[in-house]
């Protein structure tokens, strides 16, 4: 789960990362509020997840209270990339003499950690990282060992900081490393990281990632999750514990696996090719030990997008039984009746193949058909889609 | 290479990479449902199982297929015993961490983690542990595990889809693995190796290519990618280097949006990288047909065996 910006300064604070007076408001009344309360000129920032709103006009400076209702109301609703800006953040303003940058990040490629670190931060930080990367110190950390105050001043060094803010930077990596370990992130980034006129070192900007996998040991992370933007079908499926994404065609698809749904949902959009491009609707992964109740909570989800116009139920059964599966898509559209009104194509192979594909063919429904092959199947359900 | 005739002759009854049929597996976590449930499936397609490991239940002996099965509370004990040279973890994600270290401590050889949703950190710290202790392989976590069809299976891969051959197969993914298996059930399989789809796994495409590659009875490679990271890409440089062997690719995911997770924690593709596209095109460039199906997968890589 990526952070908004106000939401990553707050975890900074809890953790000890110099941050500056902020506040969140999605009315102009609010972000005018909060600027009486900061006090003095603030900046009034776009909070969406995406890069570059700066460049967009997402981010303004305002001289005092009334001018930054004017601000926000200017901002709140822009559309910036795709996304629509609900809440601004109103911190307050500070001269700036220097931007730096510092991220922690997991590495995927070195199974491990790495802290990259720039005196030249700001907006052109990846121009850097590309043109000069020299200018950006990256070291790799033991996940064992972390980031003492001794690593912390080693990497700041190797990043080319100047002398009088080396430890004041190697302070803030420290807390840094606090955030990503104790919130069990995968980025802390800050960009950027200011020296201000009066010296003081300060996160300005933050992105933080969080890893959904260890939400059982943060039961607060379920508070920072962006309802406004979570699509209804998904939040649906998240009750009923189902793997779900919608996406933007009318073949709905059901599988077991997270690679064998990706490989249909290709297989529909390439069938899809020659039925006036039909594309698949979503990805639905019912999991390795897919019950009949499973399915039938899946069938259910997929039969009330009002753009599906065919499913495909793909199950290669491995745990996963297949007469469970048939099974599943009995009982759900015994459940549904009449308001099942979309043909449903579905290939079984695997484990009780024999007895699951008795038992469609035994209940014999209308809507169900069967074919032996994944790619005759996807073919099948994109036709049908098309008409 | 020229060796003595003993010597081939006792590897030629081993052949198979990470596992055979004398590797002798413990269970952590065999007394919990999903335990219980894949020591009884590992049993009868024919693994090792010699014991079982549950923190608190010391002592006790299950009796699983006909075959009783100590428990012990720590997997130094468990070794100490049985002799064991493998375990596989069952253990939900919250203990995941400790059940590994418990096998790291204990310097098992081949340690296989079938436990999805272990969170990252987690994960990196206990292969950054074993990678310092050096006495351990690990596979997955988030994975089915490993077979190499007649001789030992570790993990939850049905036994039954296809028998011993000659293909080696490595892939991100569990259900297409099976698929992929399905497909070419008529030639059979050294080893299928699920490496799991989390952003940090112990072994990687590149380790199996490798064993593949120094495996004389695998005589091909199948490759079964996904989007997200650069594993394939780094994968396809180690194949030009190294493999002299014919390898086909597949690659899931070529219509997966930007920025969505698809089920596995590693599958995202973000901004340009770790399309699917991005990885066919290293692999084709490093010499790899790879198919846009898995059923065109695997008529590729029969055709490459027909010659």
């Amino acid at each position: 789960m990526d952070l908004f910006e106000y939401q990553a300064r707050d975890l900074f604070e809890a953790n000890g990362v110099p941050v500056l007076a902020g506040a969140v408001a999605t009315t102009p009344e609010e972000a005018q509020r909060a600027a009486e309360k900061i006090g003095g000129k603030v900046v009034v920032k776009a909070q969406v997840k995406i890069g570059g709103r700066g460049k967009a006009g997402g981010v303004k400076l305002a001289e005092n209270p009334a001018d930054t209702f004017e601000k926000a109301k200017a901002i709140l609703g822009m559309d910036i990339k795709g996304h629509t800006v609900h809440k601004v953040m109103i911190a307050a303003a500070a001269p700036i003499e220097s931007e730096y940058y510092l991220a922690i990040l997991l590495d995927r490629a070195a199974r491990s950690f790495l802290v990259m670190a720039s005196v030249s931060g700001g907006m052109d930080i990846e121009e850097v990282a590309h043109k000069t990367p020299e200018k950006l110190a990256k070291v790799h950390i033991d996940p064992n060992d972390g980031i003492s105050q001794e690593k912390a001043l080693d990497i700041v060094r190797k990043g080319g900081f100047p002398s009088d803010v080396e430890k004041g930077v190697a302070e803030v990596l420290v807390t840094l490393w606090k955030t990503f370990q104790s919130s069990d992130a995968t980025l802390v980034e800050v960009n950027p990281l200011v020296k201000t006129a009066d010296g003081r070192i300060i996160a300005l900007d933050g992105k933080v990632t969080l890893d959904d996998n260890a939400a059982f040991r943060h039961p607060d992370h379920e508070a920072l999750i962006d309802h406004a933007a979570t699509n209804p079908l998904e939040a649906l499926a998240k009750e009923k514990d189902l793997n779900y994404v919608k996406l933007d065609g009318e073949v709905g698809v059901i599988g077991n696996g997270a690679g064998l749904v990706m490989s249909t949902l290709d297989v529909v959009a390439y069938a899809g090719e020659k039925f006036g491009g039909v594309k698949p609707a979503n990805f639905l992964d019912i999991g390795g030990g897919a019950s009949a109740q499973v399915m039938a909570d899946g069938l259910s989800i997929i039969l009330g997008d009002p753009a599906v116009k065919s499913v495909f139920v793909n199950v290669f059964g491995g745990i996963t039984a297949c007469d469970a599966v048939a099974n599943g898509i009995v009982q759900a559209l015994t459940m549904l009746g009449d308001k099942a009104t979309k043909p449903i194509v579905v290939r079984l192979d695997g484990n009780n193949v024999l007895e699951g594909r008795r038992i469609l063919n035994e209940a014999n429904h209308p809507l169900v058909q069967q074919l032996d092959t994944m790619d005759g199947a996807a073919a099948k359900a994109a036709e049908l889609a098309a008409k | 290479m020229a060796q003595p005739q003993k010597l081939q002759n006792w590897r030629r009854s081993n052949m198979a990479i990470f596992l055979n049929e004398n590797t002798k597996v413990i269970v952590q976590g065999m007394t919990g449902s999903e335990g219980t449930k894949h020591t009884r499936r590992m049993i009868a397609s024919g693994t090792k199982i010699v014991g079982g490991v549950t923190p608190g239940k010391g002592g006790q002996v299950v009796e699983i297929e006909g075959i009783s099965l100590p428990v012990f509370n720590t997997v130094a004990e468990a070794v100490a015993a049985t002799g064991a040279n493998a375990s596989v973890i069952f253990v939900p994600p919250k203990f995941a961490k400790s059940a590994v270290v418990d096998a790291i401590d204990a310097h098992v050889p081949l340690i296989v983690v079938i436990t999805e949703g272990i969170p990252v950190h987690d994960t990196a710290s206990f292969f950054a542990y074993a990678q310092k202790i050096g006495k351990s392989r690990i596979i997955g976590p988030n994975c089915p595990g490993l077979i190499s069809p007649g001789k030992s299976n570790i993990g939850i891969t049905p036994a039954d889809i296809t028998g011993a051959g000659k293909i080696g197969l490595v892939s991100k993914s569990g259900t297409l693995t099976y698929q992929m298996m399905y497909e070419l059930r008529d030639i059979g399989f050294t080893t299928a190796v699920g490496i799991g789809g989390d952003p940090v796994i112990g072994t990687t495409h590149i380790d199996c290519l490798k064993a593949f590659q120094d495996d004389p009875d695998t005589e091909a490679i199948v490759m079964i990618g996904e989007i997200g990271g650069d594993a394939e890409e780094r994968a396809a440089a180690f194949i030009k280097e190294y493999v002299t062997k014919p390898v086909v690719g597949y690659v899931a995911g070529f219509t997966a949006p930007e920025g969505k997770t698809m089920g596995h924690a590693g599958a995202i593709v973000s901004g340009s990288s770790g399309t699917a596209e991005a990885k066919k095109v290293a692999l084709e460039a490093a010499g790899v047909q790879v198919g846009k199906t898995p059923s065109e997968t695997a008529t590729l890589l029969r055709s490459i065996l027909q010659g």
